[in-house]
């Protein structure tokens, strides 16, 4: 990996990108380095548990343990940033149209098979690798001051590091095989981070389920590279991508299995039904990993999977309608959940499932663009949602700590009345409800709008395939739009508004969070507001809702991938002709439609606060289950009971059943009925028997000599 | 005179002999002593055979045996002192002499009771296997290939645990039984030779040239597969490893795990599938073999899930993993066969290390099973993060050596039979679901038990015992590349000759494929060796590695 820096480039091009090596090696650096600071301590640590105590945090190595994992773990990703930003300024100042390659070493070479170790920069990896560093730098900083006092901080940040540069291995690997090492490998930080508390049984459950729950998912990515390799012989973007047109013919059966089965791989990794369940089981990591890794980044890896392969996507009609479907049926599904959860960690979970589900609407009906665009004002808004949760329960937490009070301090029914206590997070945490719930102009309105719209476009284009299905999804997916905006008001307001039910001792111990925990959601409040405006819709950016063209607006994201997006573009012209401008049921253009889901999205905010704040809550302990429907989505439509019935057990049972029955009765069994049959016999032969290794070797050479003798016969 | 010995000369013997020179050293030291000579032996060994990365060249000999010589041995039967190398055994030895001095080192607390006998058994075990991995002679390759049951009987019928008579004596029948079958096709090839050659002997070179009916084939490779099925070992003849694993002491399992099971799937590669050509491909066998290997995988693992025994946990993922090598090599596909011969390498580095880190746990609480244990992270972070690494590594991540193999197996599978490699890829989702509860149920969860809290973490001896097996996990998952272009030439040449007999199998008169000892130098034709550039060779292209890519 040392031979980074004399990488060499292929293809001639103007601009030659800055080190680019160095953004995956710098995390990768951070990591070996907190790594080893994390062993050393906990070596340290581990003398003081045999001696039957605890270490003593506050007491010396504070230096090692602490101050170098601070300026390390957020270090390392805030340069990787900076090396992105230069390189950003340099491709835009570049008009690239092909993506840059740059290989490293000969990973794996076999009689028919080349992988090179080689890392790809175009327009969409640079994206993801602004996103990935940005606010993974800023979640690295949030971090500082959440986990503090935890004493694995150095381990903590380790496998932060680790977490970024396998992200990073992820979108910039040049080949599917380079993205499933960043698949497996962001997988592995997942399960070690959902279960960073590990002596609580709980917690380390959860990472083992995400864990198995993803591999799932991992069967269909590896059996879509068997596909993918028998058909083009090579694991290559760039090759497949420029043979595929030619190769496959526009709805051939083999560029649906193969998508469908990268539709599995997606929907482990991106918690879409009927893999979805690890995610909420997920947020028993610490929140701000839920932040990064749960929300922002890697559940979102399997939205750039379908983004990066457009190109096989759009040539199956069938496919990209499955991937579409499974996105509006989930995000629908999630969005009911979150109705009705408690936990807020819990109601931001299902709300990352459901708006996940609106990215794979997005990249469903061909609109990659729109789809990778929400992904990247939803890993601001959402980020900026789970830090926010994590400075409340942090807040509430300590209140507790203070009087020892058993409570949950994630339970929003402790909660209440927060606002003053926690002005700036209150005030950020709206601005991101705002954005999630499409309001006009916070970034979540560009995003969501342009899907919705997308959706329901291609139910009226010319050649569409399934228009009534495009249409079902385009209702689907503007009342998933409403129930967001209901579910995430009803979140605000039992944190932040009408009482305090955290109790009198308790509530005076509410405190706002220190400025290294409050500026990063003040950056991404403001990322929540402004992120949006980089690419607004032609129809929209003319009128009033665009700034009447004062503010700097324009299709620019749209712009900026398109190089990256053109290979399916045409094809999808090529087959599926003009796209509408007209809405599938009542008419009506884009500007009608976004001006109406931005009002009614504003509506249901307000009945939501009234509904919800008119509610009398109580505590946690006070309250019961709630009945009828309620109870089905507060216990997730015993989704999680279905499973265990019907798949859990039953594998465990077999698993008994091969042991106990196949290998100790019917194997064994016959094994030793021969035995016993050999020893009747070897009861004749025992008259020669002595115990002795030279009586067998005696009997040995006997059979041989018989079976020469057959032999010589 | 001095230049005319040069290494490519005398190492293979060495490597061969020196072993024994070893025993005949523990056995004259003094008993408290012979620990650390076997050890140094075993070290010597491996430093020599350091060596051997760049000795065989795979540029040149088209993937046949170099380091080449043979000395007559039984003249009457035409039985011959052959050794070779090529690119198949090259990484078997390697793995050998690699994996033994960690074995030794390993047992250094573990063994306490007739130590001379223990570590003389250990050295005679080496030379056993390296005569298995080297011989070039068919006989020569039986009498090692039963000469390393001896030791392996008495080492875990000695210093095993309690069921150890029963377990040493079901490891003894099972494997015996299967190569009793092996010498009678053995003879048989002998007669035929003496038959349709006209001279006696077992020299593989020339037993390759025979000619066989297909009918002969399939007895023949029925009794050869028997004895290496039983040997890999491919359900339904697997249940004597469980026993073997958990009676036998930590050393004895991790030269078991890593280097005896491999004698098998070598077996397989080195005479199987080159002696007989149309019985490795008859639809029937190829049906059989890879319904077994797919069972294989996904049957242990199952059964793995639910074993209370840690040892008898990791003793079923080796199952599972040499049902991965058994389709690879039955796929007949270049990825496949690479792959397999990966998943060899791999699973001998990793599989001996988690019966190493095992090992460690039972020293430390006299038991294995791992209800007793739970939160040993706290108190033994260094050995939690060597057994979480091992356990990856095996279970297949990428970036580590576990990965590079089974992707090459399941896709040179998919290849050919792309529904068998289907089923085989749920394996990889069962591997996660064996190893992730037993990682969870040993090193996370509340540390509950007062005899888990003094647990001390690794000693100086243990992390350096772990610690270049761990490395060797992540610098393969890596840089796999130098490993797959060593063995590629020769797996290619086993390819070919595989794929052109079927409608030839009357005509396999010239060892055309450069096999065997007539390898010509098709690439540097003025380093001549001498022997005749046979028929066909012109035509198959150099197996130059550039040229490939």
């Amino acid at each position: 990996m040392f031979f980074a820096l004399q990488a060499t480039t292929e293809g001639a091009h103007e601009w030659s990108p800055v080190l680019p090596g160095l953004v995956i090696l710098l995390p990768l650096l951070g990591f070996v380095i907190n790594g080893a600071l994390a062993l050393t301590h906990a070596r340290r640590s581990a003398d003081a548990v045999r001696a039957g105590g605890e270490l003593d945090l506050a007491a010396g190595d504070r230096p090692l343990t602490h101050t170098l994992p601070t300026w390390i773990g957020p270090g390392v990703i805030g340069l990787a940033f900076l090396i992105t930003v230069v390189n950003l300024v340099g491709m835009a100042g570049a008009d690239l149209h092909e993506p840059i390659i740059r290989t490293y070493w000969t990973w794996i070479v076999t009689g028919s098979l080349t992988v090179d170790a080689a890392i790809q920069l175009d327009q969409l990896s640079m994206v993801m690798m602004l996103v990935v560093t940005g606010v993974g730098f800023l979640i690295h900083v949030f971090s500082v001051g959440y986990m503090k006092d935890d004493p694995g901080y150095p381990r903590y940040f380790a496998y932060l590091n680790l977490f970024i540069f396998f992200m990073l291995v992820l979108v910039m690997g040049a080949g599917y095989l380079l993205m499933f090492v960043g698949w497996e490998g962001v997988g592995l930080c997942s399960y070690l981070l959902i279960g960073y508390w590990f002596s609580d049984r709980e917690k380390s459950d959860a990472g083992k389920k995400a864990f198995i729950v993803n591999r799932i998912g991992d069967l269909g990515f590896l059996v879509a590279m068997f596909f993918l390799f028998t058909t083009f012989q090579t694991l290559d973007f760039v090759e497949i991508f420029s043979a595929a047109p030619e190769r496959i013919p526009y709805g051939h059966s083999v560029a649906t299995i193969i998508t469908l089965f990268f539709l599995l791989g997606a929907a482990g990794k991106s918690a879409q039904i009927p893999l979805y369940i690890w995610l909420p089981d997920a947020m028993a990591g610490p929140t701000p990993v839920s932040a990064l890794i749960h929300a922002a980044t890697m559940v979102t890896a399997g939205v750039y999977l379908v983004a990066r392969s457009s190109v096989l996507f759009a040539l199956s009609p069938i496919a990209s309608a499955t991937v579409a479907g499974i996105g509006v049926i989930t995000a629908l599904f999630a969005a009911t959940i979150a109705l009705k959860q408690y936990d807020i960690k819990r109601v931001l979970a299902y709300s990352t499932i459901s708006q996940l589900g609106y990215m794979f609407l997005g990249v469903g009906v061909g609109a990659y663009t729109a789809g990778v665009f929400h992904l990247m004002t939803h890993a601001f808004f959402k980020a900026l949602l789970f830090l926010g949760a994590g400075a409340v329960i942090h807040s509430v937490h300590h209140a507790l700590h203070h009087t020892d009070k058993d409570w949950d301090a994630q339970d929003m029914r402790n909660m209440g009345g927060l606002r003053k206590h926690m002005p700036i997070t209150w005030a950020t945490m709206w601005i991101a409800t705002l954005a999630i719930s499409g309001i006009w102009p916070f970034a979540g309105f560009f995003s969501k709008d342009e899907i919705i719209w997308a959706a329901g476009a291609w139910a009226g284009a010319a050649n569409a395939p399934y228009p009534t299905l495009y249409t079902v999804y385009w209702v689907l997916a503007l009342v998933t739009a409403l129930l967001t905006a209901f579910y995430m008001t009803r979140l605000m307001v039992m944190t932040f508004h009408g009482a305090n039910r955290t109790g009198e001792k308790e509530a005076k111990h509410l405190r706002e969070t220190p400025a290294v925990m409050w500026v990063p959601l003040a950056v991404l409040a403001a990322l929540s507001v402004f992120g949006g405006w980089i690419n607004v819709p032609a129809a929209i950016s003319e009128s009033f809702l665009g700034g009447f063209g004062f503010l700097p607006m324009g299709e620019n994201f749209h712009h900026w991938l398109e190089p990256v997006m053109a290979g399916a573009h045409e094809i999808q012209a090529q087959h599926l002709g003009e796209i509408s401008h007209q809405a599938p049921l009542f008419g009506g253009g884009e500007l009608v439609w976004a001006l109406a889901s931005t009002g009614l999205a504003a509506i249901v905010v307000l009945i939501a606060a009234r509904v919800v704040g008119g509610q009398k809550h109580v505590p946690a302990v006070d309250a019961a289950e709630p009945r009828g429907l309620g109870r089905v989505l507060y216990r997730k439509y015993y989704v999680d009971e279905a499973y265990d019935a019907v798949i859990v057990r039953p594998v465990h049972a077999l698993s008994r059943f091969s042991w106990r029955f196949v290998d100790d009765v019917i194997i064994d069994g016959t094994v030793n009925m021969a035995g016993n049959l050999a020893r009747a016999f070897g009861w004749v032969g025992s008259l020669f028997q002595t115990g002795q290794i030279n009586t067998y070797a005696f009997i040995f050479t006997i059979g041989v000599l018989v079976i020469l003798g057959w032999v010589a016969f | 005179m001095l230049d005319m010995v040069s290494y490519s000369d005398w190492i293979l013997h060495a490597l061969l002999w020196l072993p024994l020179a070893g025993l005949a050293h523990v056995l004259w030291a003094p008993a408290e002593h012979a620990k650390t000579v076997a050890f140094r032996w075993s070290l010597l060994v491996f430093v020599l055979s350091i060596g051997l990365w760049w000795a065989y060249d795979p540029a040149v000999g088209h993937g046949g045996f170099q380091l080449e010589s043979t000395h007559p041995w039984i003249a009457a039967w035409g039985a011959s002192y052959s050794l070779g190398l090529d690119g198949i055994s090259l990484f078997m030895v390697m793995l050998t002499t690699f994996i033994t001095p960690l074995a030794i080192l390993g047992s250094f607390n573990y063994i306490k009771k007739k130590q001379k006998a223990f570590y003389a058994l250990m050295l005679l075990l080496e030379t056993g296997v390296v005569g298995v991995f080297l011989a070039t002679d068919l006989l020569l390759f039986y009498v090692f290939f039963e000469l390393t049951l001896v030791p392996m009987y008495f080492i875990i019928g000695v210093w095993g645990g309690e069921r150890r008579i029963y377990a040493a004596i079901k490891f003894f029948l099972f494997t015996a039984v299967g190569s009793l079958l092996m010498l009678v096709a053995i003879l048989y090839l002998h007669q035929r030779a003496e038959t349709l050659l006209e001279v006696a002997t077992f020299s593989y070179a020339d037993l390759l040239t025979l000619q066989l009916t297909l009918k002969e084939q399939l007895w023949l490779f029925g009794a050869f597969a028997l004895a290496f099925s039983i040997k890999v070992p491919i359900f339904p003849f697997h249940t004597w490893l469980p026993d073997a694993h958990v009676e036998a002491p930590t050393p004895g399992s991790v030269v078991l795990a890593a280097i005896l099971l491999k004698m098998g799937t070598y077996g397989f590669l080195r005479f199987l599938l080159p002696l007989f050509p149309a019985a490795a491909q008859h639809p029937t066998v190829v049906a059989i073999m890879l319904t077994l290997g797919v069972i294989g995988i996904i049957y242990a693992a199952l059964v793995a899930a639910v074993q209370p025994d840690a040892k008898k946990l990791v003793a079923y993922t080796s199952v599972a993993h040499m049902g991965f090598v058994v389709i690879g090599i039955f796929a007949l596909t270049t990825n496949g066969l690479q792959g397999g011969l990966f998943v060899m390498i791999s699973h001998g580095i990793s599989t001996g290390a988690l019966f190493l880190l095992v090992g460690m746990l039972y020293e430390r609480r006299h038991t294995r099973l791992i209800k007793d244990f739970g939160g040993l992270g706290r108190v033994a972070p260094m050995l939690a993060t060597a057994f979480v690494i091992t356990a990856l590594a095996s279970i297949g991540l990428p970036g580590t050596s576990g990965f590079i193999g089974e992707f090459l197996v399941l896709l040179g599978t998919f290849e050919t039979y792309p529904l068998a490699a289907i089923c085989a890829t749920t394996g990889v989702i069962f591997a996660a679901y064996y190893m992730l509860p037993m990682v969870q149920r040993i090193f996370f969860n509340e540390l509950d038990k007062e005899e888990n809290v003094v647990v001390e973490d690794l000693s100086r001896r243990e992390i350096v015992i772990l610690a270049p097996l761990i490395a060797l996990m992540i610098v393969i998952g890596v840089y796999p590349a130098p490993f797959l272009e060593r063995m590629e030439p020769s797996v290619q040449a086993l390819l070919e000759r595989v794929e052109r007999s079927p409608n030839s199998v009357l005509r396999l008169g010239v060892d055309e494929l450069g096999l065997g000892v007539s390898a010509a130098p098709v690439i540097a034709p003025d380093e001549s060796t001498g022997l005749p550039n046979v028929g066909e060779m012109g035509d198959v292209p150099p197996r130059n590695l550039m040229a490939v890519r």
